[in-house]
């Protein structure tokens, strides 16, 4: 019996697919389920990727990694106990040709490296290339291909390196823990011999340098060795494992992950709603259908069984359907966002699919199964009496219990509590203000219904107006889409836009570190002989915070991330006598006279007060083996949009100048004097020079790619947002068939008919788009002044496009789908 | 002749015995042979809460029809024949009495049960057809045998299918077939599983006058293949004639026809 209901329930689930009662609700889910699955997809194939690839990121099994040399205690230890060693020091640095200079990301090794993982390199720029044990003998360089396209350069070719000048061996194509990839290689890459480091002379005192060892052998050996390595690391190191390869890519994954997935959640909810007005259909156009089954002898266990059945299967295959469509639509955000971080990713798991087939089930099953499980209670009697009823079910309560089955879809793809709150909760918010703002607009149209106009317009909006309700529903759910994608349009041109436009032309655009302190006075003459006048050097001391008030800091105490960070790395602090011209006091005073003696702080604000500091809270640090203490005497905010050189952490001079420290500057340098560069390097090769430029291009290419990104990821909201519109459409069908009819008997012409659906169609679009416009401007507003502090623009080509976008969508698709009941026979029609 | 008429009384005695007897045997025999009780109804009522306050839609409803009779029970509109249509076929309760169906009390069983009840014993025709107008013709008909679990289902209906003259149109959907082959397609529907009963509600009320004429040969005609017990709810007098028995609602309460 069991099988023949599942088998009735499949054949009754076909003969409803013919009538097209099903569709709305397969297409809505598939489009959710796609746009899910799709980001899922991809951030799996990352994930899979670094986990294929742990021990070749990090290189090694460990790696200690300092600011400081490192001990030869742990490597001997190592080697004792049976285990490969491989030391290597990174830092920024520049190279020179004869014309040009470049900032390269400059990593000295010794012989073996990688322990782990593979270096690929190619004998000429461009040509196939082929993984190598070695390393760059002495006397040679391996240069990453950006390297070389910039300076213009191929093998065999020259480069200064410092007091070197080193030929080109080789094209360094893929390095283990480096991405060939552009989102965090600020600087291409130059691989040299670890012997020859000293003779480039680059590495100078106090210099800021990565000192890495690396550690790898058989798995017991390593298991066993950590914990002891762990337990004997001075403060300033670290111990990264292969959970730790390529930290900066899972960080930024993570990120990307929920990201996207709260954009196509977006589309989940939608699909939803859509669902639960499909249902509510259905159910009305089957209780005729379950008075009948009633009848004739189907119990209420079969009704729920039969239709419980067809949903499963519904659910089942639209979620197949949604997950072969997510698992091709992930090849656009690889094709975005993949190149960012480089290498080519493995492909998929099955794990996706799973959790897009969950997402599906849950949702149909949240929005469509409580309306039609009523079914079951149709009583027989309806065959005699239709007043009766019996499965009525208040919206109220189908969309409650959808919106507990949502929460539990965006609770497992985003797997934070705290965050799937906010995330609902903005949804649900986001929501209502605009269905308040919707419902507006629509009052205004009910007011227009008194107004003499032509018989098109009569018709088209006297529709919105008697289905206010549903009305709302299509503005606010196709208008979401809309908001989504000129919100993400605008922040992506004009905010990005007006932020590098704030920036005053003749802004410092070159940033020099590294000065050593008897170089200071050789570059204030050399940049003021060459024009570049008001440079400021600023001293930088390398510094790890120890203790505030006296207890030592532990960077776990802190609950948020930015804290936990400051905590962990070595602060860049430095002195001054003088308050800078960019800094303006928030609280204190500026140290005078013999105050200038004391141990005394100057700390920014914000970072004050993501640390929990206050005025006169004492605070130590360690500076090359040595601690201080100092109290805070002021909090001070800083103009970081001047781009002038500034620190979080400003002592007396009395406190810090003892410590060793190189200078740093900023400056503006015209294009047309950029070769002062070249010459700049050249007298003084263990400087590093930073593009501002450069830098602000390659984050402004970075937010561009991400938002593209969820831009695609919101397409999937629009599409949801259309199914919306389908699934009201149809609610109303019914009705609208019986109006065309009688209208068609009393005389309305099929064009007058047609004018009028055109018109209530495109009506609503431009509702839509109002919303959806007005909506953005307001969010951008918000964003401009209070979160990225710039003026704000009125951008009105967010209005054509908003307007147009919206009432050529609902209005070509609102009047496609319901054309048709205009050819039908209106006597067939009324007769039922 | 003293012998023969002395013997009289003897031989009128015997011959009265004989007939007695003869009669005795005739009427066990009738009684033997004298169709079930297919539904027997004792004492029903029906009574609602309106704004008028209480409304007594039937009353004192006494019945009882055998096996493979034509009964058909008229009264004007409003008189309670939809009412006690639904009742006896289980779809309502009553407020009062009882009504067996075949030997079982239908209001001891629950919703479920009556409904099991139906797909074994009953079948129903109703004025508007009720077909489901996502089904073709043969999935009309093959769904109360669907959901009795029979595996013959598809052949089944196509032969009745056949028998009301819609071979040709198997495939077809409601809104593709006329009011009278609609009306054919319900009538094969209710036949399809065999059933015991078959309530019709005012089966010609959305056909015209001949097409209801044909309906109603095709009612009749399979009836009498079949033998099933036709109840037929009816303002056609002409129709409620060709019924065996006429049962007449006035105001709730039956008064009986040509037969008692």
């Amino acid at each position: 019996m069991m099988s023949s209901t599942i088998g009735l329930a499949w054949r009754m689930l076909r003969r409803d697919w013919r009538a097209g009662e099903m569709r709305v609700l397969a297409i809505a889910l598939v489009i959710a389920v796609a746009a899910v699955t799709s980001v899922n997809v991809f951030t799996d194939r990352i994930e899979q990727g670094l986990e294929q690839q742990a021990n070749a990121l990090l290189g090694a099994d460990l790696v200690i990694d300092s600011a400081s040399p490192i001990s030869d205690a742990y490597a001997g230890e190592g080697l004792s106990q049976g285990l490969d060693i491989v030391h290597s020091r990174a830092f920024p640095s520049m190279v020179m040709t004869e014309d040009d200079s470049q900032l390269v990301a400059l990593k000295a090794v010794s012989d073996g490296y990688p322990l782990r993982g593979v270096l690929r390199i190619t004998e000429q720029l461009f040509a196939p290339d082929h993984e190598t044990t070695d390393v760059p003998t002495p006397g040679t360089v391996w240069a990453d291909p950006r390297l070389l396209i910039e300076l213009n350069l191929n093998v065999g070719d020259r480069l200064m390196v410092g007091a070197l000048t080193l030929p080109i061996a080789a094209v360094l194509t893929s390095e283990p823990s480096r991405a060939s990839g552009n989102l965090f290689a600020l600087a291409p890459r130059l691989l040299i011999h670890l012997d020859d480091l000293e003779a480039t002379q680059l590495i100078q005192p106090a210099s800021r340098l990565k000192y890495q060892l690396y550690l790898a052998g058989d798995e017991a050996t390593v298991t066993k060795f950590r914990p002891e390595l762990e337990n004997k690391l001075q403060p300033g190191e670290r111990l990264l494992g292969i959970e730790d390869g390529r930290p900066e890519v899972r960080k930024a994954m993570e990120r990307a992950q929920r990201f996207l997935s709260l954009a196509a959640l977006v589309s989940v909810v939608l699909a939803g709603v859509a669902v639960a007005m499909a249902a509510q259909r259905f159910v009305s156009r089957h209780l005729d259908h379950c008075a009948v089954m009633r009848c004739i002898g189907a119990t209420q266990p079969m009704i729920s069984k039969l239709y419980t059945s067809q949903l499963l299967v519904l659910g089942l295959v639209a979620s197949a359907v949604g997950v072969l469509l997510g698992y091709a639509s992930q090849a656009v955000l690889v094709s975005v966002l993949g190149d960012l971080i480089g290498a080519s990713l493995p492909a998929p798991s099955f794990k996706p699919a799973l959790w897009g087939e969950l997402t599906g089930l849950i949702t149909l099953l949240g929005f469509a199964l409580p309306p039609l499980i009523r079914l079951k209670n149709v009583p027989a009697l309806r065959v005699l009496r239709r007043d009766l009823d019996g499965a009525s079910m208040s919206a109220w309560l189908v969309y409650a219990v959808g919106i507990i089955a949502l929460a539990v879809v965006v609770f497992l793809q985003i797997g934070d509590v705290k965050l799937s709150a906010l995330a609902l909760g903005g949804t649900a918010l986001t929501f209502v203000v605009l269905a308040l703002f919707a419902y507006g607009l629509v009052s205004v149209i009910r007011a227009m219904g008194h107004k003499k106009m032509g018989i098109a317009w009569r018709f088209g909006l006297a529709g919105i107006a008697r289905r206010p309700a549903v009305s709302v529903v299509q503005v606010v759910g196709f208008g979401l889409g809309i908001m989504a994608l000129l919100l993400l349009g605008l922040v992506r041109a004009d905010l990005l836009g007006q932020w590098q436009e704030r920036v005053p032309v003749d802004a410092p655009n070159r940033f020099l570190i590294n000065i050593q302190p008897q170089q200071v006075d050789a570059m204030k003459a050399f940049l003021v002989q060459r024009g570049v006048t008001g440079v400021d050097l600023h001293p930088m001391i390398r510094a790890r915070l120890i203790a505030h008030n006296g207890e030592v800091v532990e960077a776990q105490a802190y609950d948020n991330d930015r804290a936990q960070r400051l905590a962990n790395r070595e602060f860049n602090i430095s002195w001054a006598a003088n308050l800078q011209k960019d800094n303006e006091l928030a609280q204190g005073e500026w140290w005078q006279g013999d105050d200038a003696l004391n141990s005394l702080l100057s700390v920014e604000v914000g970072i004050a007060q993501s640390l929990g500091w206050h005025l006169g809270d004492t605070v130590s640090y360690r500076v090359a083996g040595q601690e201080f203490t100092g109290r805070i005497y002021n909090l001070r905010r800083v103009n970081w949009d001047s781009f002038q050189a500034n620190f979080f952490v400003i002592g007396t001079p009395a406190l810090l100048e003892k410590y060793p420290a190189t200078y740093i500057t900023s400056f503006y340098l015209p294009d047309a004097q950029s070769l002062v560069l070249n010459e700049l390097v050249r007298e003084f090769p263990n400087i590093t020079v930073i593009d501002v430029a450069t830098m602000m291009n390659q984050v402004r290419m970075i937010i561009e790619r991400v938002t593209l990104a969820v831009e695609y990821v919101f397409g999937f909201t629009l599409l949801a947002g259309l199914m919306v519109m389908y699934a009201a459409v149809h609610a109303s069908l019914d009705e609208r068939i019986r109006e065309t009819a009688v209208l068609r008997t009393l005389g309305a012409r099929r064009k007058q008919l047609l004018q009028g659906l055109i018109t209530e169609f495109v009506s609503l679009g431009l509702l839509a788009g109002t919303v959806a416009a007005t909506a953005a401007t307001l969010i951008a507003y918000i964003l401009s002044t209070h979160v990225f502090e710039l003026p704000f623009e009125l951008n009105m080509s967010i209005w054509v496009i908003g307007v147009i976008c919206g009432a050529l969508g609902i209005g070509v698709a609102g009047t496609l789908s319901i054309r048709h009941i205009l050819g039908r026979p209106p006597l067939q029609s009324l007769r039922g | 002749m003293v012998g023969l008429a002395k013997l009289w009384p003897l031989i009128q005695v015997r011959a009265n015995t004989q007939i007695l007897n003869t009669k005795f045997l005739i009427m066990t025999t009738i009684e033997t042979n004298s169709p079930a009780v297919v539904l027997n109804v004792s004492n029903l009522a029906k009574r609602v809460t309106s704004p008028e306050g209480p409304l007594v839609l039937l009353s004192d409803i006494n019945l009882t029809i055998h096996a493979g009779e034509t009964v058909a029970v008229v009264g004007a509109s409003g008189s309670g024949k939809s009412t006690l249509l639904g009742i006896l076929a289980g779809l309502d309760v009553p407020s009062e009495g009882e009504v067996e169906v075949d030997g079982t009390n239908l209001f001891n069983l629950d919703e479920d049960g009556r409904a099991v009840l139906r797909a074994e014993k009953v079948g129903f025709v109703f004025q508007s057809f009720q077909l489901l107008s996502n089904f073709t013709a043969l999935e009309n008909v093959m769904l109360p045998l669907e959901l009795a679990g029979r595996t013959d289902a598809q052949a089944r209906a196509t032969q009745v299918l056949s028998q009301v003259g819609l071979a040709h149109r198997l495939l077809h959907y409601p809104k593709q077939l006329s009011g009278g082959e609609q009306q054919r397609v319900a009538v094969a529907r209710a036949f399809a599983p065999s059933p015991k009963v078959l309530f019709a509600d005012e089966p010609t009320g959305n056909l015209d006058h001949r097409t209801g004429l044909k309906i109603i040969d095709l009612l009749f005609e399979l009836n009498a293949d079949s033998g099933t017990t036709l109840i037929l709810v009816t303002h056609d007098n002409s129709l409620a004639a060709r019924c065996q028995r006429q049962l007449e609602l006035i105001e709730g309460r039956l008064q009986v026809g040509k037969l008692a």
